[in-house]
């Protein structure tokens, strides 16, 4: 029998998974990095310089899985409708904006780092969302969902940095990542509420489900409550906020694999009519794996 | 203008899988690669079964999914409606290959052969390098196509500027034309039959048309 109900699409492997994944912990640590900055902070430099890692080292795995990677910059050429093209386009001076900021330092640099990192993010976003043959990607609420899930993961990696730096992470920082948190489960309960609307392979939406209550329980209320409780008891803060971050950071890795890696079903085959073959034969197609 | 589509008359295929083999040796494509094939789908259990052989590959879009994601520019469509991609421009990053709702595009990071090893022949003659590591699909034969206008012939009439799969056809269900044509073949047959395109909802215009009733 041949396939004819979705299945597991193989043209992208977790090599194209980390880009999303770098991309996103990458840019959402940009930008949580210009706001706690802005918001008059400390200075990231280290924080840039990772964040221009996580995308680099994503880019990098995209790069090796590309068929001929030695004509990259054709990767360039079709800026009017790709938004591969223009993850490309930005990530150049994204890269360059955030080694800046860390070396140079500055609200200037800061600011159009944490903006060129929003455009990147939302270039991924697009990229999924324009792969019009796997309706787990294509469907429009994937946007707000990488989207928000790159703040959240942004925000997870600058509360382990603080850390690490030995320093008790602001009152500004923790609600944002609280924020961040809120946000990505509200993303992730529209991006399933319209894609079950839409229609999905039924294996798509199983997928999605199996990750449904670890995401809520220990991905979303654990790092919820530790960053409340940090903000209620600063003399813990740090650990706390450490521990929200690692779980908040794990949460969006879990999220993006799960949709690049095991939700990516195809389309498959369907017929909406069969061939009446007499005057009697029923003409009802046939549609499998779907729900 | 010119829009070259398929029609394929599920009334009539049997499932041979001829056009299979016709479209493997007209376009050299290695194991595991099939441009044109043909589903058996089926459905139901004993004794109410129901089975239908649907012909698919490349639909080529009036609005092509595989075109706008592509960052190269290697997919385009021609005015004549056929969805090409420039070898030499493909990078390999299957981003087509996820946009396409039609599981049309394939591609082989390294060579194959039907016999084990090495290339036969027959192989060795028709290898092209080009082909390797980038995205591939069915092309209608579109140099048996600009060859035969050329020589003033009509694709679809004429089996030289016709694609190998209608050609081969035992049972006459494919058929290939100018739908812009009202005379054409295509057009009288959309127009005397009930018919529908794959996944119609979701826009992308296919090129290729099945007749039920």
């Amino acid at each position: 029998m041949d396939r004819i109900a979705p299945w597991l699409q193989t043209n992208w492997d977790r090599r194209a998974a980390g880009n999303f994944i770098g991309g996103g912990t990458g840019g959402g640590l940009a930008i949580f990095a210009a706001a706690s900055e802005l918001a008059g902070g400390n200075p990231q430099p280290l924080a840039y310089v990772l964040a221009a890692l996580f995308i680099a080292v994503g880019l990098s795995l995209v790069w090796i899985e590309i068929g001929r990677p030695w004509r990259f910059l054709h990767v360039f050429f079709n800026p009017h409708t790709s938004w591969m093209t223009r993850e490309g386009l930005v990530a150049l001076p994204l890269l360059v904006a955030l080694a800046s900021a860390a070396w140079y330092g500055g609200a200037a640099l800061a600011s159009v780092s944490a903006l060129l990192a929003l455009v990147f993010v939302y270039c991924q976003a697009r990229i999924l969302r324009g792969s019009q043959g796997i309706p787990a990607w294509r469907e429009p609420m994937i946007v707000p969902l990488i989207m928000a899930t790159g703040l959240a993961e942004g925000a997870g990696v600058l509360l382990a940095l603080a850390f690490i730096a030995g320093v008790a992470p602001g009152g500004f920082v923790l609600i944002l990542a609280l924020l961040a948190l809120l946000a990505r489960w509200i993303a992730w309960t529209a991006y399933r509420r319209s894609l079950a609307r839409r229609g999905a392979p039924t294996a798509a939406r199983k997928a999605l489900q199996a990750i449904h209550l670890p995401l809520l329980v220990f991905f979303t209320i654990a790092p919820v409550a530790l960053i409340a409780a940090a903000l209620g008891f600063a003399g813990y803060a740090g650990p706390l906020a450490l521990l929200a971050g690692l779980l908040g950071l794990a949460g969006g890795w879990l999220i993006k694999d799960t949709i690049v890696m095991r939700a990516a079903f195809n389309q498959g085959f369907a017929v909406p009519h069969m061939p009446r073959l007499n005057p009697v034969s029923g003409d009802a197609g046939i549609r499998q794996g779907w729900s | 203008m010119t829009r070259w589509v398929m029609v394929a008359d599920l009334k009539r295929c049997v499932g041979c899988q001829t056009c299979t083999a016709a479209c493997k040796q007209a376009n050299a494509t290695p194991p595991g690669v099939q441009w044109r094939r043909v589903l058996d789908m089926e459905e139901g259990e004993y004794p109410d079964v129901r089975r239908v052989f649907v012909p698919v590959g490349c639909m080529h879009c009036a609005d092509p999914p595989c075109m706008t994601v592509c960052p190269s520019t290697a997919t385009r469509r021609r005015p004549d409606g056929i969805v090409t991609i420039d070898y030499d421009l493909c990078i390999g990053c299957s981003y087509c290959a996820v946009a396409c709702p039609y599981q049309a595009r394939h591609k082989t990071d390294r060579a194959s052969f039907a016999y084990g090893g090495g290339p036969s022949q027959a192989e060795q003659k028709r290898f092209d390098g080009r082909r390797l590591a980038v995205a591939t699909k069915c092309t209608f034969c579109v140099d048996r196509i600009d060859a035969g206008t050329a020589k003033g012939l009509t694709p679809g009439v004429d089996p030289e500027a016709t694609p190998a799969c209608v050609n081969s056809c035992i049972a006459a269900a494919l058929h290939f034309g100018d739908i812009e044509q009202p005379a054409s073949n295509v057009s009288r047959l959309l127009a005397e039959n009930r018919n529908f395109r794959m996944h119609e909802n979701l826009g992308t215009g296919p090129g290729f048309y099945y007749l039920w009733e």
